[in-house]
């Protein structure tokens, strides 16, 4: 079961929390620094799960920004590893390149994409399937990131 | 799904935007929203009624405001009309200001909650979907209590759109798993079942996630899900690579419904019908095979995808634990992948088949990768994978592998990660006990451990060694020699030390026969590692000594020489000087016999839960463990529900001089038991378990009792003094603990916690003040597993030692009725300024046990100090005294009140002598949250009051302090200054004394 999902860049700057278990405001943001410190001290050589307290951290980054889904010990990592990806598939088409900008700005609009899929995972919306089979994985940008007002990243994150 | 950032114009908020990435600092930022702020707000007041586009492009740059970090207080009511317009845009944006923006508005939620009734109503599916989205991001139990019972009928309805009831299922899930009550089961369970049957994916999809979930709760209602589940899961599996259109995910068909599926599959055993288990079988015996065959692309999201499905397929045939076959083929396929170049693949591989290796059928198959295992425990370079590595061989091991995994583990020991270190050595302490087959192999892999980790030997491995040891005679000599000849090398570490001293002492005998390892020899290697030790480890080290004398006469001039020294006789801490003291005088008073008899071997341990695995297991679940520790601190227990309002008449009828006599009549203290000289020590000897290990309650429980390093504050406990300090008279009442200021302090604004806590002891407090009266509920906790004897809790005020009474135990503890009514205790009074009742407690507190005491409070009048509470037990034969202050301060007794602002000025102007006001400025030692500030003034006790300071920043409250002789009015005001970091504080009341009391305790809170 999936306990939240966290978008998260380099900076430890949170772009994105949902949680599907209640989470107290200011715990909240004590669990987004240890979970993007844990991330972010990974090697790529590295698996993407990490046992973090009671539950497990599943992680991708796209660029500077990691995509973190906490889980329960009885969750399939595999599904939810490649469902980030799916996801992110998604807002790419959505967003025709998405940026960690977009995600920042525009988060409102993601409340409403976010929530199409909302809870465990779906399968997913029709459109994304045009581009699944067009979409090359090497395309994915991962050039450094050049920071917006020191905050947000206009790369490509996928 | 439209878009805000393209199309569709809302010009002006694209704009808006831009302007605010635009801004240099955060001032202008500022400006600039408040600019905007003030635009949206003339807008929204004008007299022109605004059309749908410009409210929702209103709406819009307020939420957008909002999600920058700022307070929207208005704009609410546009939001919600935007629900009613007929425009999707329009009420898609209404919608989305409603779930970021919730609140609890009584009359807008009614309002919403309207809209969304229409919006479900309307048989428009996108204008339900929103509805259906709102409740689920919102969620909140009103929105469940209004909606719970008509969403099951939407999502079973036959007209309902595809769209409409994934989204309905999706809301139900959400709203069962927020407050469960609130979801009726009912006729449409069996309805939901079939929607495994849809035409549609996304339907199937979310009402898998719907019954997985319910099915936990109710098994049999969903039991016909099985065969539904099976029959699609055969249909997709089987289907070919592009059948299934949008829900192919890189030639995967529906990777996340397939695993939905097997994950359903899993809350019910294997299906009992054979037609519908063979296709099952059949199913998972397709995915294993398509494993095999090469990928239809060579995109790694294609593998990923089904590798999903994979691992959740093994985790299926797991689960059922009854096809020997598919298990046998599960394992080879993970064995596959523990040689991916994948790291993912090759953790989870390791993952699953630690569970495998503990079923029978296929613990075998698993064995044969033991290799491959080893080697990524070697070489693997994440430590999560060596991790799953680790716990791999430890599922693996078994008799004939024993050997070899635990040879393997040590020699990983030496170079693991410290993170891991703890576990693998509780893991191969539990491996060489369980396969043991000599004791005597067992033996040398704990003294390897010890070496090569001896930082990570926590004490329950060595313990249980010694346990061994003691149990079984044929490794009793093997033992001692190897502990002797480890002994011998110049540095080794100091749990080696405690091992050997301890087996030397039981059983040095064994080896004395060998000129190399004579008596002499064995004590002057012990003792030459004696002043690297630290105390506790020397405190057994004496233990040994003392065994020595009995087992080897010839030593005893060495050895009492040795313990004679000044460095041991007047050794500054307390346990090494007593068991100094007290084994001279044993060896030099007490005859063979008796020594032989003191001394004799430890008597075997019983047979018990190995306290290493338990220690394993405590490490695995740190949930669970740290819930326990929870429940501990928290002693707001069982029996504080009932009835527990003090009677006034109760409290205050008797008259402090009646309780003084009262007092006086009680038995005087005993007189202390036995005599002096050397009787009395003998007694003292077999009284203390921490004194002589071979006479504690039970062998184990000493054991451990001789190694708890004494507290720091107990006082010196010399063989001596004749009177053990069981009843302390009331003027030894120490001076409180360092600490005790401080912990008061924590009390100043909450009634409940952890007042204390040390090694041995834990105090808990609950309290409740009602005027000028309260109870408090004192709780006791024994942390160790000794019984406290002699306990005895005491209220004393420090000001007034003479008129204090003393309520401990008076009588001898055999004696005393184990609990005594309300008639038998006593009352401790001030005469002018607290009263204090207290009951007693029982003299002895068991290990782990925790006694509650009970004081009911009268003020009387003003009172500046707290009272004292005095704790005194004996614990293991030491007397331990500690004195703390008991959280009672003046502030207690306010109540609240509510004034006008005009009121609170004038009583304010009343109060205005300069003696009357106290005030203090301060630093903030916390952050400055008006939140917690506001809890913490309410904790205080004062009322807080709304609208009285011109300044919204400032906070103003106003309270009366009820004594029983007078009551004293306070009004306060705290200003803080958030640049500043400070506060000024500001209180005035009609007492002089205690403005600046109160200014003072309030002060240290912020």
């Amino acid at each position: 079961m999936i306990k939240f999902f966290l978008m998260v860049n380099k900076q430890g700057q949170t772009r994105l929390s949902k949680y599907y278990e209640h989470v107290d405001i200011n715990k909240r943001t004590l669990l987004e620094t240890e979970v993007i410190k844990s991330c972010l001290s990974r090697s790529n050589e590295q698996c993407s799960f990490i046992e973090y307290k009671d539950f497990k951290l599943i992680y991708r980054q796209y660029a500077a920004l990691f995509i973190v889904v906490g889980v329960n010990d009885t969750e399939n990592e595999m599904a939810i590893y490649e469902f980030i990806h799916n996801f992110v598939e998604v807002l790419d088409e959505y967003f025709s390149r998405v940026s960690e900008l977009d995600v920042s700005f525009f988060n409102t609009v993601f409340h409403g994409t976010w929530q199409a899929h909302s809870s465990p995972y779906q399968e997913p919306i029709d459109e994304l399937h045009k581009i699944c089979s067009a979409l090359e994985p090497q395309q994915a940008c991962f050039s450094p990131d050049s920071s917006f007002k020191g905050a947000a990243s206009t790369t490509p994150i996928y | 799904m439209p878009a805000v950032s393209k199309g569709d114009g809302m010009r002006g908020l694209a704009v808006f935007i831009s302007d605010i990435r635009n801004c240099k600092s955060k001032e202008a930022e500022i400006k600039r929203i408040n600019k905007e702020l003030a635009n949206i707000r003339s807008k929204f007041k004008g007299d022109k009624a605004l059309d749908g586009y410009s409210k929702k492009k209103y709406v819009c740059k307020l939420l957008f405001i909002f999600l920058l970090g700022h307070d929207i207080d208005f704009g609410h009511m546009e939001a919600v009309n935007l629900l009613s317009s007929n425009k999707y845009t329009e009420k898609q944006i209404g919608y989305l200001f409603i779930s970021v923006l919730v609140n609890s508005n009584s009359e807008l939620i009614r309002l919403i909650n309207n809209a969304i009734k229409n919006d479900l109503a309307s048989r428009n599916p996108t204008f339900m979907c929103l509805a259906l989205h709102c409740i689920a991001n919102v969620g909140s139990r009103e929105m469940g209590e209004a909606f719970a019972a008509d969403i099951p009928r939407i999502l079973v309805a036959g007209d309902s759109m595809d769209s409409v009831k994934q989204s309905a299922a999706l809301c139900l899930l959400r709203l069962y798993k927020a407050s469960p009550d609130l979801v009726p089961m009912g006729e449409w369970t069996a309805r939901v079942v079939h929607l495994l049957n849809d035409q549609h994916m996304g339907v199937v999809t979310a009402a898998v996630s719907l019954i997985t979930c319910l099915c936990k709760k109710n098994p049999d209602d969903f039991k016909t899900c099985i065969s539904l589940a099976v029959s699609r899961l055969s249909r997709i599996v089987s289907s070919a690579s592009t059948d299934l259109q949008d829900y192919t995910y890189y030639f995967v068909p529906a990777p996340w419904l397939s695993v939905k599926l097997l994950r359903l599959l899993q809350c019910y055993p294997p299906p009992e019908d054979a037609a519908v288990k063979g296709r099952l079988v059949e199913c998972l015996e397709t995915v294993l095979n398509k494993a095999q065959e090469p990928p239809k692309s060579k995109k790694v999201q294609h593998s990923n995808a089904k590798n999903a499905i994979l691992f959740e397929t093994i985790s299926l045939i797991i689960h059922y634990d009854s096809e020997p076959n598919l298990l046998v083929r599960a394992c080879n396929q993970l064995g596959q992948f523990l040689q991916h170049r994948e790291t993912n693949l090759r953790y989870l591989a390791l993952e699953s088949m630690c569970t495998l290796a503990s079923s029978e059928f296929s613990h075998e198959a698993v064995k044969t990768h033991i290799d491959t295992v080893i080697n990524a425990l070697k070489t693997e370079r994440d430590v999560s994978v060596r991790q799953r590595a680790a716990d791999l061989l430890y599922a693996m091991c078994d008799r004939s592998n024993a050997k070899q995994i635990v040879s393997e583990m040590l020699r990983y020991l030496e170079t693991a990660d410290y993170a891991i270190r703890e576990e693998i050595v509780l893991k191969v302490a539990i491996l060489a006990e369980k396969y043991a087959v000599d004791y005597s192999w067992y033996v040398d892999t704990i003294l390897n451990l010890i070496r090569i980790a001896g930082d990570y030997v926590s004490e329950e491995v060595w313990y249980r060694v010694l346990q061994i040891v003691t149990n079984r005679d044929d490794v009793q000599g093997y033992a001692a020699k190897t502990v002797f000849e480890a002994l011998q090398a110049p540095a080794c570490h100091e749990n080696m030390v405690k091992v050997g001293g301890y087996i030397l002492g039981e059983f040095g005998n064994l080896i004395a026969g060998d000129p190399r390892s004579s008596p002499p020899v064995q004590f002057s290697l012990l003792h030459s590692k004696f002043h690297l030790c630290s105390v506790a480890t020397r405190a057994l080290l004496l233990s040994t000594y003392i065994k020595f004398i009995n087992l080897f006469p010839e030593t005893k001039a060495t050895i009492q020489a040795v313990l004679r020294a000044g460095s041991q006789l007047r050794n500054a801490d307390v346990e090494l000087q007593q068991r100094a003291v007290e084994y001279l005088t044993l060896s030099s008073v007490a005859s063979t016999d008796v020594l032989a008899t003191v001394l004799e071997e430890m008597p075997p341990f019983p047979e018990r839960e190995s306290s290493i695995l338990a220690k394993l297991k405590r490490k695995k679940g740190p949930g669970a463990g740290s819930a326990l520790d929870d429940g501990r601190r928290d002693p707001s227990s069982n029996d504080i529900n009932g009835g527990v309002e003090p009677t006034p008449s109760t409290v205050s009828t008797p008259s402090p001089s009646a309780d003084l006599l009262g007092l006086r009549a009680a038995p005087p203290p005993a007189a202390p038991p036995a005599s002096a000289g050397a009787g009395n020590l003998l007694v003292d000897v077999f009284d203390g378990p921490a004194a002589q290990p071979s006479l504690g309650p039970t062998p184990e429980e000493a054991f451990l009792s001789e190694l708890e390093p004494p507290a720091p504050e107990s006082p010196m406990a010399l063989l001596a003094d004749p009177a053990p300090a069981a009843d302390p008279g009331p003027e030894d009442i120490g001076p409180p603990i360092p600490e005790a200021d401080e912990l008061l302090n924590k009390f100043v604004c909450k009634n409940n916690g952890v007042l204390f806590e040390n090694q041995l002891l834990q105090i808990g407090v609950k309290s409740e003040f009602r005027q000028n009266l309260g109870r408090m509920y004192l709780f006791y906790g024994n942390k160790t597993s000794v019984q406290f004897q002699n306990f005895s809790p005491t209220v004393v005020h420090p000001g007034d030692l003479q008129t204090h009474i003393l309520s401990g135990p008076a009588q001898p503890p055999a004696s005393r009725p184990a609990s005594p009514g309300w008639p038998s205790s006593s009352w401790g009074s001030w005469l002018t300024q607290l009263a204090v009742q207290t009951k007693r407690v029982a003299a002895q507190v068991d290990g782990g046990a925790q006694v509650q005491q009970v004081l009911n409070i009268e003020c009387l009048r003003d009172f500046l100090t707290p009272p004292l509470l005095s704790v005194r037990f004996r614990y293991g034969g030491t007397p331990q005294a500690l004195t703390l202050k008991l959280p009672v301060t003046i502030n207690k007794f306010f109540q609240p009140t509510e004034m006008a602002a005009q009121d609170f000025f004038q009583r304010w102007k009343q109060l205005s002598l300069p003696q009357q006001e106290a005030q203090k400025i301060f630093k903030a030692n916390h952050p400055m949250d008006a939140e917690v500030t506001k809890a913490k003034l309410l904790g205080f006790g004062s009322a807080l009051l709304d609208n009285v300071d011109p300044n919204p920043e400032n906070f103003v409250g106003a309270g009366i302090i009820q004594t029983k002789a007078l009551q004293v009015g306070c009004l306060l005001r705290l200003e803080p200054n958030a640049q500043a970091q400070m506060y000024r504080l500001t209180l005035r009341t009609s007492k002089e004394p205690v403005s600046r009391h109160l200014c003072e305790l309030l002060a240290q809170q912020f």
